[in-house]
């Protein structure tokens, strides 16, 4: 997983609320069994049918911040929303609520997931939809968000902020606690079920 | 300090914790399918590891499974791959495989209490957001992503934070022709699809204590779709009744010891709750959605609701776009709301009392001419057992299609899907736009509403039957 520190972008901005993870990548696309190269089907229902589609449009189609409508990522737990938006060229998602499993899958997989308040998504929505080719930074060590004149501050929780800093991978963590695990094993109650064949 | 039930389960599995960190949370089972483990199989063999313990995980293939001609090889060739990358995966890792064809198939959910692997108190997770089923049994589990999911397979534990406690409590009896689904539809409805976001939601009142097993696993089946982590109900007599002598319950003096444990596990008296929801359950009635989420959802008796009403902006943008995409005008009524496709099937009523209750309906009867209906049996188990029971030919007398054990039309990853705007009645648990297949709609129902509806060919309780003509007359041998 790639460490994220800071990063600067251009923003595409999302104006829907509820955005769901069938809509940023429909189901039919879960058959695949690589991990990457799912950027064909990042919102591809919405990309196809609506020319005029955010995504569609030049001057947002290099935007690597995502700014959406509060309850972004609702849904099915698909890891692959976030592959997606990744492979899509996205590191940041804005939003002022994001879905538990959503924002837990991102930073498993080095997206970042930054809420604000509804009224700064407001305000960065207008600004970068005054001029799309703003940049905007997004600041882990600073935990702030920058562009033009404005600063906006947000909160991440410690643990996920060190983690993406340091890009760490979840198994080489855990992976720290084998004697604590071997002895959990050991205490187990010798009743409880083995998922092994039964005659 | 009194906890709650989940806190308890949580609290029996906690490996290490640290502050500021999440808990390390042993697992003793781990469900895996074909659609959310081939990337993490992967990863382990990029990384040189193993599997901690094969003997605590248990594959089965269902999600790309197709309901008619199972022999043959997948004709999809990306469905196909998947399925094949697990059998190659299971092999190679030394894990048990239920493929395909064999007596324990059928959708992951289902099989894990069928074989009695899923035991009160136990931390259960799988690849699949639906895993909260389990919850039923009184055991934590939980839906995990695939970066989750090789972590479980190489550690067999996963890091957590403890969630919040919330309590829905159901009071009264149901009454009659209302079931369990109907019951978490109206929980949806009424705390929406973000109500439970970041809780545990523990089921209890008289009306989910009166429940049968299938019954309980509906309801903790859908707790995701009200945002919730998991769905937990505290075991009792009937969850002990509905394990015993299943093929991985405890025996002898282990039933006994495992019996005295599970009866420890019921919230204490003041222990606290989050959030708290209380609902009477005999004022309610069956629910159908209307729009293209879960909470989208009234009861029959209702109206499609006007946009106008909404004083929210963005909701009224909301159930604009769902309106839109179902393809219904404000101010219809529910029950005139034609289907051309009734699914009966899902991890949340594919079970063996789903079947019997909507052949109830059908016995001796017809369904509509215009509709089809599709009867997907949760797995092979409880399709052998329908069969036993003689349900395959009510269906098949009444004009339904018996198909073999799935997933199938709940998501359509298979051939059983919906045609761009056709509309479905389904017993599973989304609605979103395009589940079912591209530019289908989907209303969800419960099973007795979905053999009502079939019978029709519109939206109907099975109450409205009884005023209804049927297409054929009834046999006196109706159940
Ligand atoms: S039946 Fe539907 S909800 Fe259940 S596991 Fe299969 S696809 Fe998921």
């Amino acid at each position: 997983m790639d460490a994220f520190t800071t990063h600067t972008g251009t923003a595409a901005p999302l104006r829907r609320s509820a955005v769901d993870t069938d809509q940023i990548i429909p189901a039919e696309y879960l058959k695949r069994i690589t991990r990457t190269g799912f950027e064909d089907g990042l919102f591809v229902a919405w990309r196809r049918n609506e020319p005029d589609f955010v995504l569609n449009r030049p001057e947002y189609a290099q935007a690597s911040v995502l700014v959406a409508g509060p309850d972004f990522g609702t849904g099915s737990s698909r890891e692959h929303a976030c592959w997606a938006l990744l492979d899509g060229g996205f590191r940041v998602v804005i939003s002022s609520r994001f879905a538990d499993i959503f924002r837990n899958n991102s930073t498993k997989s080095g997206l970042l997931t930054v809420a604000l308040p509804q009224a700064d998504v407001e305000a960065l929505w207008a600004a970068i939809e005054a001029d799309p080719a703003l940049p905007v930074t997004v600041d882990l060590q600073a935990n702030e968000v920058r562009y033009g004149d404005t600063t906006v501050p947000f909160s991440i929780d410690e643990y996920t902020r060190w983690r993406l800093l340091e890009g760490l991978d979840d198994v080489g963590l855990t992976e720290r606690n084998i004697p604590a695990i071997e002895a959990f094993e050991g205490a187990r109650p010798a009743w409880l079920p083995k998922a092994l064949p039964v005659p | 300090m009194p906890t709650t039930l989940a806190e308890k389960v949580y609290d029996a599995h906690v490996v290490r914790s640290a502050a500021g960190e999440p808990d390390l949370l042993y697992i003793d089972l781990h469900l895996v399918h074909e659609v959310t483990s081939p990337q993490a199989f992967d990863g382990l063999r990029a990384a040189g590891r193993t599997v901690r313990r094969p003997d605590l995980t248990m594959a089965t293939e269902d999600h790309n499974v197709p309901t008619l001609d199972i022999l043959s090889p997948i004709a999809d060739p990306v469905s196909r791959a998947q399925v094949e990358a697990l059998r190659k995966n299971a092999a190679e890792f030394g894990i048990r495989l239920a493929p395909m064809g064999d007596r324990d198939q059928g959708i992951v959910h289902v099989i894990g209490p069928q074989l009695g692997l899923t035991q009160p108190g136990m931390t259960i997770v799988c690849g699949d957001s639906h895993t909260s089923t389990h919850g039923a049994f009184g055991a934590l589990a939980v839906g995990i992503v695939t970066s989750e999911v090789e972590h479980v397979l190489a550690t067999q534990t996963l890091p957590q934070y403890r969630p919040k406690q919330m309590s829905v409590t159901v009071d009264g009896e149901l009454p009659p022709g209302v079931s369990a689904k109907d019951v978490i539809l109206a929980v949806i409805a009424e705390i929406g699809t973000n109500g439970a976001q970041g809780h545990v939601i523990e089921y209890r009142g008289r009306a989910i204590e009166a429940l049968s097993m299938e019954a309980r696993m509906t309801i903790c089946n859908m707790s995701i779709e009200a945002g919730a982590k998991a769905g937990l109900i505290a075991p009792d007599q009937t969850t002990f009744d509905f394990l015993q002598g299943r093929p991985h319950a405890p025996q002898g003096a282990d039933w006994d010891a495992a019996v005295e444990y599970w009866s420890t596990l019921r919230t204490d008296e003041g222990a606290v709750f989050d959030r708290e929801v209380r609902l009477d359950a005999s004022t309610l009635t069956p629910y159908v959605t209307w729009g293209t989420n879960p909470g989208q959802g009234l009861p029959i008796d209702g109206i499609v609701p006007d946009p106008a009403d909404f004083a929210d902006e963005g909701e009224r943008s909301d159930v604009e776009q769902a309106l839109a995409y179902m393809g219904l005008a404000a101010g219809t009524p529910l029950r005139e709301i034609k289907v051309d496709t009734v699914f009966l099937g899902s991890c949340t009523n594919g079970r063996i009392e789903d079947l019997r209750v909507a052949a109830s309906l059908l016995r001796g009867k017809h369904i509509d001419a215009d509709t089809r209906m599709l009867v997907v049996p949760g797995s092979v188990a409880v399709k052998a057992q329908a069969e036993a029971e003689g349900l395959d030919r009510v269906f098949l007398d009444a004009g339904a299609e018996w198909r073999g054990a799935g997933c199938s039309m709940c998501l359509g990853m298979n051939p059983d899907q919906l045609k761009p705007g056709e509309r479905s009645a389904s017993t599973s648990n989304r609605n979103f736009q395009g589940r079912q297949g591209k530019g289908g709609r989907t209303h969800l129902v419960s099973p007795s509403v979905a053999a009502a509806t079939a019978l029709t060919g519109r939206l109907t309780a099975p109450a409205d039957l009884e005023t209804v003509p049927a297409t054929r007359p009834t046999t006196p041998t109706g159940v």
